[in-house]
């Protein structure tokens, strides 16, 4: 419960931050000259996109912890991060257009930042889709750590392929929106925003682990109410 | 020939083991009666090295090469033959299938037969087959006599003595205290992951010991 | 000399595998005819006016052939079901490594023969000439192959007692299919157009790398699939 609590401080702190932030980015910050107004998406889009691939990243490791020591609760940290990445990816493609359509005149490029998150969504949704189909919690555990293993050693062949894909498919239009090169002004308020989402991700990820312990306490007292509770495999 | 030192184990928040130790010796048939949940499977699955216990420590003397496994599932693949199974499960143990162990189970006639066109009775013999190509010393077998018809049955507690004789350790679990005692040398009653009774047979017939465990379960 | 004990199981586990997969012939068949089906669809749905089909053949190539492997997939495991002889190849002595060894032996010679089906099928509807890159081709596939289904074995040890098992499988694959599709089928285009094998050299390391990596990997992470 303190956990809970803990976590909710944190994200509400993080979303006042991050208003703090937009007001610095859309008031303080100068305008980028020739992307325009479009271009202080950016301040949440990269930031998003650079915790999408690391909370894959700390998925990864997780499970790498979770099959040797076997302790539930780096499984229920990497659960929790992949639902995060999975949320922050979404932030990143939805970001992305919005930000793309008025600079490049198209939805969708295959700009190299959004092809990788773009990989690291589908991979966070089967992640969780795997999840959902498993029942015994056990297994589970094993299976999610065997794919989120997987999941994190792809990623660098996927960075190899989109810039392979890049090289062979030059862009649509002359601007890159990837990394502008920053006056300083702009610079802090990135960094700000890269702080921010990363409180943000600490802050969801503590109260999901929260919710998941929480869940699973509630779950055993139920069973340990009824008796002698069921046995898996158990004739 | 088999032994189990403070076998614990939990699945999430039920305990399966909770402290079991015993050995068993060269020729015993040790039968464990218990109700659903109690961990008899679990318990087996430890002795097989199927599970790694959390705490307390199996051993088998020979390894997993010597032990054989009957349970609900036939463990066969319904598109080979009778034969070709048996090759099979024997290769695996590095072995070839017994020229007689068709024979003893009356199974020759339906060698070339595949699994899937057999019928159920006929599938079971063909199961302990399975469990005996390699020649096990130590047999495992959970809940054996669920579903199987009469023929079978007098196969299985014909093999099972047979095993007996020839000096190999047995280790039987079920909740069907009537059937199992018959093959018992020593008799042990499981609740909740504990043995609430440890004894040799000593003579005590079906009924007896049907009584005494309900009386130690209920 | 008797073969290394990993070597003899994995064989053991492979063989009775192809023994019942070609004995029943449902399968092959069915992919195989999967395989004419999707090749019909992209020859209707082409536009033969537009590009030609030799630029176009190796992107039909690898879909065809990503297709097919996922539809295959499944059936390794599968087997393992009805009776629960799992549980029986867990109890045998041999390495959890045998039995993944022998699925994926099984499973790429399984893909392996709906390729020698499907290649000859797309020269044949394409018109494209096949026969004189036949060697540095099927190196190529050969390679590529083996990315999809190692992955793709390893995973189908997970899916397979899940309610959607197929469809959840091909979704949890595609990921890990699409890098080794991509340099499959930029390292075909060249070679049908006659470039000599050197001119691919990058895009077969990347191949053999992947495969490397992800064999490996699945080894290491297979027990996890099947031990409790």
């Amino acid at each position: 419960m303190r956990l809970l609590r803990a976590g909710r401080w944190i994200t509400s702190t993080a979303l006042l931050l991050l208003a703090g932030v937009y007001v610095r980015a859309l008031v303080y910050t100068p305008l980028e000259r020739m992307q325009g107004a479009a271009q202080k998406i950016f301040y949440v889009h990269v930031p998003a996109a650079i915790w999408a691939e690391t909370a894959m990243i700390l998925v990864g490791l997780a499970s790498v912890f979770y099959l040797f020591l076997k302790d539930p609760r780096l499984d229920r940290f990497a659960a929790a991060s992949a639902e995060v990445g999975t949320v922050f990816a979404a932030i990143v493609l939805t970001t992305g257009p919005i930000w793309g359509k008025p600079i490049w005149g198209t939805w969708w490029s295959w700009d190299a930042r959004l092809t990788l998150t773009l990989f690291l969504f589908l991979l966070y949704v089967g992640y969780l889709l795997l999840r959902n189909a498993v029942t015994d919690p056990a297994e589970r555990a094993r299976f999610a750590a065997v794919l989120g293993i997987c999941g994190m050693v792809l990623v660098p062949f996927i960075h190899f392929s989109v810039y392979m894909f890049r090289t062979l498919h030059p862009m649509p239009i002359v601007l890159k929106p990837s990394a502008p090169s920053l006056p300083p002004s702009m610079l802090v308020t990135w960094l700000l925003s890269l702080g921010v989402f990363t409180l943000l991700y600490v802050g969801f990820v503590i109260q999901r682990y929260a919710l998941s312990d929480l869940r699973e306490q509630l779950e055993a007292a139920g069973d340990g109410g009824r008796g002698t509770g069921g046995e898996r495999g158990d004739g | 020939m088999l032994r189990a030192e403070e076998l614990h184990h939990s699945f999430a928040s039920v305990r399966a083991l909770d402290g079991i130790s015993f050995s068993v010796r060269p020729g015993q048939t040790l039968a464990i009666f218990g109700p659903n949940g109690a961990g008899k499977t679990t318990l087996l699955k430890v002795l097989a090295g199927l599970i790694r216990p959390q705490r307390g420590h199996a051993h088998v003397d020979g390894g997993r090469r010597a032990i054989g496994w009957i349970g609900h599932q036939a463990q066969l693949y319904n598109q080979l033959t009778v034969k070709e199974n048996l090759r099979f499960w024997a290769s695996l143990y590095d072995v070839h299938p017994p020229g007689e162990l068709l024979a003893r189970l009356g199974l020759e006639e339906h060698a070339d037969r595949p699994v899937r066109a057999l019928s159920r009775g006929l599938l079971q013999r063909v199961a302990i087959a399975r469990a005996l190509v390699h020649n096990p010393a130590v047999l495992l077998l959970d809940e054996p006599f669920t579903g199987l018809d009469r023929t079978a049955a007098e196969t299985l507690g014909r093999l099972l003595a047979q095993h007996a004789a020839a000096g190999r350790a047995t280790v039987l679990v079920t909740h069907n205290v009537e059937e199992g005692t018959g093959l018992a040398t020593d008799v042990a009653f499981m609740r909740a992951g504990r043995f609430v009774h440890f004894a040799p047979r000593a003579g005590r017939g079906p009924q007896q010991v049907g009584e005494e465990y309900r009386n130690a379960i209920a | 000399m008797r073969l290394p004990e990993v070597v003899r199981h994995s064989w053991t586990v492979a063989s009775k595998d192809l023994l019942i997969e070609f004995r029943s012939r449902t399968a092959i068949v069915s992919a195989a005819m999967f395989v004419i089906l999707v090749l019909l669809v992209f020859t209707f749905a082409r536009d033969p006016t537009a590009v030609a089909a030799v630029d176009l053949a190796p992107s039909i190539l690898w879909v065809t052939l990503t297709f097919a492997a996922v539809l295959a997939l499944n059936r390794a495991f599968q087997l393992e079901l009805e009776n629960q002889a799992l549980d029986g190849l867990l109890l045998a002595p041999i390495g959890r490594s045998s039995i993944y060894l022998g699925k994926l032996l099984a499973n790429l010679v399984f893909v392996g023969t709906v390729e020698l089906i499907g290649v000859p099928l797309l020269a044949l509807f394409f018109n494209v000439t096949v026969w004189p890159y036949a060697a540095p081709l099927a190196l190529v596939i050969v390679l590529a192959t083996i990315g999809f289904v190692s992955v793709g074995t390893l995973f189908s040890a997970m899916t397979v007692r899940t309610r959607v098992s197929e469809l959840l499988l091909a979704v949890l694959v595609l990921p890990f299919m699409i890098p080794p599709l991509m340099w499959a089928s930029r390292a075909t285009g060249p070679l049908l157009a006659g470039r000599p094998l050197s001119d691919i050299i990058g895009w077969l390391k990347m191949l053999a790398a992947y495969d490397i990596v992800f064999v490996g990997l699945a080894l290491l992470l297979f027990p996890a699939t099947v031990n409790e």
